[in-house]
Formats: structure tokens, C-alpha cells, sequence
């Protein structure tokens, strides 16, 4: 195993507990922050890092926090996102179920770092269960006298709440969460004002990933300048990431950015190589929302490079021969695996997922999910790929909030690489009718 | 600030929308299916609007990344815009009229809002002549939502102008959107809840036929109707209205609409729904309706603009 900051204890006995996080360096950072650094050398800190986003768009988070509105009298405040519900993602997951306390950590040392009296958990619904752990986590932490009035005599207090969601995935677009954090409709708000202006009950507010906050402990940790030695370039630290499909070891794994993308599928440490030694097909590298990439495109940048997993060589290209590396959800599939079914599953989980708010992402994502059932189940015509085209680029960059180019993106990629599986479902419908079919690019449909 | 929409320069106050400055202009203005000068927090949700921004500010000329909400998009000085002279522009505006008709029944023949419908008006503009959509429309299970207001879900275009309206005008709320996406519906949950004296407003804010006024239904289309300005002392409301007749019969009355189809004063169900008698009333003018409505023929139009008049003149057959 490569590097460790974040998971480094995750399976040491009652790490879940307060005493055996402590046990195992837990909770120093508080005295060495709290009182004895001033909130901007906090932040500063984390900017030398050039800790970056975790939540999907890999925006530097140290200068995410200098927005953040310190003019007015207004309270301020600290939301961690942990609405997640990317498919392909469990990151975050991990963390909050097995050591809470990394997360209270954080929370309140970027809590310190914003100057917030006030911070709050948003954890999505279906994550009940994480929420008792979190709740009993942080009353152990007052019990302690890590969070409260006056923490550890530094004179800064800090109320730590956990919110739960109620089950909608565009909740973890950050002004919705805001939204239903005040208890209305989980509507994306229309920007500006963004939130670091005008966010929580109109007060400046910053939202930050479950991880990149947890990542703030060990910057505190080890200082900023030796975090950034970690990776590559722009591309700072190490980065977790919930490899799925047909692997033989799925699971979270700690990486340093800057790993080989070969190495991460293919060597025991990591993934461990396609699962009943069948040929690698095609990866969605960053969640669902992200571009899926086939093989020759994945191990390889266009210039013949090897792909790293750093946020710069995964989009290198752009879309065309690019994807993102997002929040982390690394699914591969392996060549048995059908495209057009892929895809279709995506837009389905899109439709569903709506708000319903503006028309191009309402209406598209339905339509995008009514065509793609009809091509998958063999009730596709010709001219329907054409239309899946002009629907993906109607809606993206048209709506209020990233959900439509989420929605939007699997499909352009998967057209624009996997054509011919389209088209092999449209001119072979009996075939593609049986549900286990798969395309099979020796039967030469083209000339058949 | 100085401000440029399609090549013509306007200098407006700080804090205009794209979008009002382009009224201001007169002239290619950005279609609006969900903003609402007078209802505050509208607009942003159809994506109709939708412009280019070639060039953000004197100060930060980087242009835009996206295509932006100009009803939304507050103007910077020295900013350039591109609207109908933009090829990603029209692309957008025409994908997103695409999407508002894919589940909308387009059943204009029967509906009462045919002849003044802002979304007809899109797709007239912007519209493909075939629906490229072969699929079953979506329904909703019809709801009674008072006396007065006849609701189609099905032609809702989810603008929430009217939830606004409820919001702003009315002392309680009690209808609003449930669900989410696709399924998004406007509903009061409990059927004929809708019932105070601004209540009637609804109707006038909706762009679509999906709010339509009771008392009017299936009377007449409004192109056989004649507007008429005419006002009366009311308690409630200003009482300035616009009454619409059918030979001497008075057979709706709608508050007072300007060149972009909205109110000048909303007005209260008293004076919408009651007073339809012309002894009611004092009779001001005849009210002007824009030349390129069906409601204008023969009727009291806006001023022609003088280009127009001059190609006229050119263009007169010897």
C-alpha cells in the first residue's frame, strides 16, 4: 500500500470511539491550532497544500475559503456535504462509518479556519445509519470538551449539528443542500449570489466535500508545504477512490494522485486486474456524471503518455479524449459489459433524479431515458442516435445546475466512442431483444 | 453603465438585468416564459432567455463560459452581449422550446389561452414544424381547484409564476409544486383550496393556458373579443382593468397588459369575476395590442416604429 493520511487506522480496533481515535493521534491537531494559529494561517495552510475539491469538481478548496465574505456582521457558515450520492461513489461513506471522528476533526479545525460558530453535517437519507454513528460521535466529542463553549480554554466555540437529508440526489448540488437545509424545497438556487455571499439563511456559507474536509487534519497535520509534495503538479495529496465493476477487488482505495491508471486496474495492491481474466471494455473514471472512456483512451492520453490519476491527465483533451476525475467512483466494465445498457441505467438514475425545476434538464432527461430504452430494447430506429446527440447538447450547459451536464455527458461519450454499439442495437433488434446479449464486434454488421 | 446587446449600445442604472436593458433597446428582446418583472425571485427556470456574453466588463473582458439567464444576469459596465445574432444562442433557445412542447398536449384549438399564449408565441418563433418526440405525453390527474381557476396541469410549463403570485399577493400560501422532476406538478393538496380576493391573478401570470379563468371558459376565443381600458372605484385593487367584449357583452376581464404580456396592476377577484356588466365600469379607451398578435385585427395596435413604416412606404406596389 502506497501512503496513507486518511485511512491509515481505519481497521485498528475501537477507532470508531473517541479513546481510540485519540489513542492512535487523533484530535492533536486541535492543540496546535486552536489559539496558538490564527484562522487565516489555517486556511493558508490549506492553500499551500493545494488541496483540491473532493466532491466531483476539483476546485481548490483553501481558495474556495478566501471568498468567503468576512465584511459583514452576518454569522458564517460551515456545511459539509456528505449528500452522497453519485453512483459509483462510497467514498465518503467509509469514512463517516468507521472513523466519525476524522470528520468532527476537520470540521472543526475549518470551522476555526472560517471564523463559523455554527457548523452542520448534511448526510443523505438513505445514510441513517451513519447518522447515529456521527450523533454518538459528536456527543462523545462534547462529553470531551472538544466541541462546545470555549474548546480545550481557547476561548472559540463551535455547535456541531448532523442534518438529515430526505433521499434526492441534487440535495449534494450545494445551493440546493442549502435549500433543504432551511427546510424547503431542495431547488438549486440561481447564481450568483453564490454561497460564500449569500448562503445558509442568506448568511456567507462555504460547503465542503466530507473528504477534502477530513484532508484539512492531516495538512494541519504535517504542514501544507509536505502535503503539496504529495502527487503531481496541480494535482496535490492522495485521493480516495471507490473502484466498482468487474474488478476483482472492488473497494476504497487510497491513492497518491499521480498513480498510473494502468497500475491502479491492474496491480494486486489496487483493483487486482478484470475479473475472470476477461479483456478491460471501458471505465467511467470520476462517478457516473463523468465522460466513460474505452480502453485504448483510459491507459493511454492521446499523445501516448501514460494516463496518471491526477485531475490534469484524466481530462487531458478535454471530452474528446478525456474524461474527469470527479468524486472518485471508478467503475470498469469488462468487454462482456453492453454500452447502450450502461448508458440507459445512467439517464434512467438522471430522470429520477430531476428536480424538475428548468425545462431543459426536466424535460431532456426523460426524453434522454425514454429513447435509450427504446434503442436497448431493440425498438430503436436509425435516426434515434442522431436525436440522443441534439437532446445531450440541448441540455448541456442550459440549466441551473451541473445535474445536466451530468445528465448530458455519459451519453455524448458514450455516442461518441461507442457508436457502433448503438447503431449494432438499432439495426439488430432481435438480437439485442434477449437480456443477456451482448455486442460482438466479429459479427460485421456493416456489410451483413 | 454602458451596455451593448446585438451591436446597439444602451447606458442603464446599475443592477439591470440583460434582460431588462434589452427591453429598454426595444427591439430582439430574449423571449420570457418564466420571468416576471413584478413578482421578485422570478425567472431563471426556462431557459428561453438565454444569452451570450461575449464580453463580461470593461474591467474583466473574459467572455462567459456558459450561455447566461438574462433575466437573471445583472449588467456590468462595458459588457457585450450577443442575442439573436449569436448561432449558439438561437441553438439553445430552439432545444429549449423543444423541450417545453415534448409533454405539452398542444391542444390550442380547445384552449382559452390560445391567441395571447407566450409559449405559441416561442414555438412560432423558434419551433421545429414536426415533434421529433414519439412518445406518450404525460397526464395528471385533474384536480378542482376552486371556482374561478380551471387548472391543466398538462399544459403547465412549470414557469412557478403562480406560486409566486400566491406567495407575494396572498396573506397564506396554499398551493405550490409537489414532487420532483418529470413528476412535478402544481397542486393545493387539498382540492378547492384556493380561495382568497387576489387569487384571480393566477390566471393573468400564467403564459400558458395551464391557469384559465372559469367564467370565461369556452365563451369565445380571445381574437373575436375586443379590449377595452375602463376602471372603477374598488376597495380592494386600483381597479384599473382591461374588459373584453363581444358586441355589447363584457365576457372577461383581465388586469391591464403591457408589450410584454404583463400586468401593470394585479387586481382582485371582486373586480375579475363579478363585475361583468358595463354599468360597472368607466369606459377610458380602447386597448392597445401589439400588431403582431391575432387580437389585433382590427383593433387599436402599438405604434408602428418608423423603420417598419419606411419599408412600407418602399415597399408599395406601383
Amino acid at each position: 500500500m502506497g501512503l496513507q493520511l486518511l485511512l491509515e487506522h481505519i481497521n485498528k480496533p475501537e477507532i470508531e470511539t473517541i479513546d481510540g481515535y485519540i489513542k492512535h493521534g487523533g484530535y492533536r491537531t486541535l492543540d496546535k491550532v486552536l489559539g496558538k494559529m490564527s484562522p487565516d494561517e489555517v486556511t493558508e495552510e490549506v492553500k499551500t497544500a493545494g488541496l483540491r475539491g473532493r466532491g466531483g469538481a476539483g476546485f481548490p478548496t483553501g481558495l474556495k475559503w478566501t471568498f468567503l465574505d468576512k465584511s459583514t456582521d452576518k454569522p458564517r457558515y460551515l456545511l459539509c456535504n456528505a449528500d452522497e450520492s453519485e453512483p459509483g461513489t462510497f467514498k465518503d461513506r467509509l469514512i463517516m462509518q468507521k472513523i466519525p471522528h476524522l470528520l468532527i476533526e476537520g470540521m472543526i479545525l475549518s470551522s476555526y479556519a472560517l471564523g463559523c460558530r455554527t457548523s452542520y453535517i448534511y448526510i443523505r437519507g438513505e445514510y441513517m445509519f451513519i447518522l447515529r454513528i456521527l450523533e454518538k460521535a459528536i456527543k462523545e466529542a462534547y462529553a470531551k470538551g472538544f466541541l462546545g463553549e470555549n474548546i480545550k480554554g481557547s476561548g472559540y466555540s463551535l455547535d456541531l449539528y448532523v442534518h438529515p437529508g430526505a433521499g434526492a440526489y441534487i440535495c449534494g448540488e450545494e445551493t440546493a443542500l442549502i435549500e433543504s437545509l432551511e427546510g424547503k424545497r431542495g431547488n438549486p438556487r440561481i447564481k450568483p449570489p453564490f454561497p460564500a455571499v449569500s448562503g445558509l439563511w442568506g448568511c456567507p456559507t462555504i460547503v465542503n466535500n466530507v473528504e477534502s474536509i477530513c484532508t484539512v487534519v492531516p495538512i494541519v497535520n504535517m504542514s501544507g508545504a509536505e502535503y503539496a509534495k504529495i502527487g503531481i503538479g496541480r494535482s496535490t495529496g492522495t485521493k480516495l477512490i471507490s473502484a466498482s465493476g468487474n474488478i476483482n477487488k472492488p473497494g476504497v482505495y487510497e491513492i497518491e494522485l499521480g498513480l498510473p491508471v494502468e497500475e491502479f486496474i491492474y496491480s494486486d495492491e489496487y483493483c487486482g486486474g478484470i475479473k475472470g481474466g476477461l479483456e478491460l471494455k471501458a471505465c467511467v473514471p470520476g462517478g457516473s456524471s463523468v465522460p466513460i472512456l474505452p480502453k485504448h483512451l483510459l491507459l493511454k492520453e492521446s499523445n501516448g503518455n501514460p494516463r496518471l490519476m491526477t485531475y490534469e491527465s484524466l481530462s487531458e483533451g478535454g471530452f474528446e479524449t478525456g474524461s474527469m476525475l470527479g468524486s472518485g467512483g471508478f467503475i470498469v466494465y469488462d468487454e462482456k459489459q453492453c454500452i447502450v445498457k450502461n448508458t440507459w441505467t445512467f439517464a434512467r438514475f438522471y430522470h429520477h433524479e430531476s428536480c424538475g425545476q428548468c425545462s431543459p434538464c426536466r424535460e431532456g432527461t426523460i426524453w434522454l431515458d425514454k429513447v435509450l430504452y427504446n434503442i436497448e430494447h431493440g425498438l430503436g430506429k436509425e435516426s434515434d442516435i442522431d436525436l440522443l446527440w441534439d437532446i445531450q447538447h440541448g441540455i448541456e450547459g442550459n440549466t441551473i445546475c451541473p445535474l445536466g451536464d451530468a445528465a448530458a455527458w455519459p451519453v455524448a461519450a458514450a455516442i461518441r466512442h461507442f457508436r457502433h454499439e448503438f447503431e449494432y442495437h438499432v439495426r439488430y433488434p432481435h438480437r439485442v431483444k434477449d437480456e443477456d446479449h451482448v455486442y460482438q464486434p466479429e459479427m460485421n454488421y456493416r456489410t451483413a | 453603465m454602458k451596455v451593448t446587446i446585438d451591436d446597439i449600445s444602451i447606458e442603464v442604472p446599475p443592477g439591470t438585468t440583460i434582460l431588462e436593458a434589452a427591453r429598454m433597446i426595444g427591439e430582439n428582446v430574449p423571449p420570457t416564459m418564466c420571468y416576471y418583472s413584478k413578482l421578485e425571485g422570478s425567472g431563471g427556470k426556462c431557459r428561453s432567455c438565454l444569452v451570450q456574453v461575449t464580453k463580461g466588463s470593461e474591467k474583466d473582458p473574459r467572455p462567459m463560459p456558459k450561455l447566461v439567464a438574462s433575466c437573471r444576469t445583472t449588467v456590468m459596465d462595458g459588457m457585450e452581449v450577443r442575442n439573436t445574432t449569436s448561432p449558439d444562442v438561437i441553438s439553445a433557445r430552439k432545444s429549449v422550446t423543444e423541450f417545453l412542447l415534448i409533454n405539452h398536449p398542444i391542444d390550442c384549438p380547445i384552449c382559452d389561452q390560445a391567441g395571447e399564449c407566450d409559449l405559441q408565441d416561442l414555438s412560432y418563433e423558434h419551433g421545429l414544424s414536426k415533434s421529433r418526440y414519439d412518445f406518450k405525453k404525460r397526464v395528471f390527474e385533474k384536480i378542482d381547484i376552486g371556482d374561478y381557476i380551471q387548472m391543466h396541469m398538462t399544459r403547465c410549463i412549470m414557469c412557478y409564476r403562480c406560486v409566486m403570485v400566491a406567495d407575494q399577493l396572498t396573506p397564506e400560501r396554499v398551493h405550490g409544486v409537489l414532487n420532483r422532476g418529470e413528476a412535478a406538478e402544481i397542486s393545493t393538496y387539498i382540492k378547492k383550496a384556493i380561495d382568497n380576493e387576489f387569487s384571480g391573478n393566477m390566471i393573468d401570470v400564467c403564459p400558458v393556458g395551464a391557469l384559465t379563468d372559469k367564467t370565461f371558459r369556452f365563451k369565445s376565443r380571445v381574437w373575436f373579443t375586443k379590449p377595452v381600458y375602463a376602471h372603477r372605484d374598488c376597495k380592494t385593487c386600483s381597479g384599473k382593468v382591461t374588459l373584453w367584449y363581444q358586441g355589447a357583452e363584457v365576457l372577461r376581464v383581465t388586469g391591464r397588459k403591457d408589450r410584454w404580456h404583463e400586468v401593470e396592476e394585479f387586481i382582485c377577484n371582486d373586480c375579475r369575476f363579478h363585475k361583468k356588466d358595463t354599468a360597472d365600469w368607466v369606459i377610458e379607451s380602447a386597448a392597445p395590442v401589439s400588431r403582431h398578435s391575432v387580437i389585433s385585427q382590427n383593433h387599436n395596435v402599438y405604434e408602428v416604429p418608423v423603420v417598419r413604416k419606411k419599408l412600407q412606404e418602399n415597399n408599395k406596389p406601383e
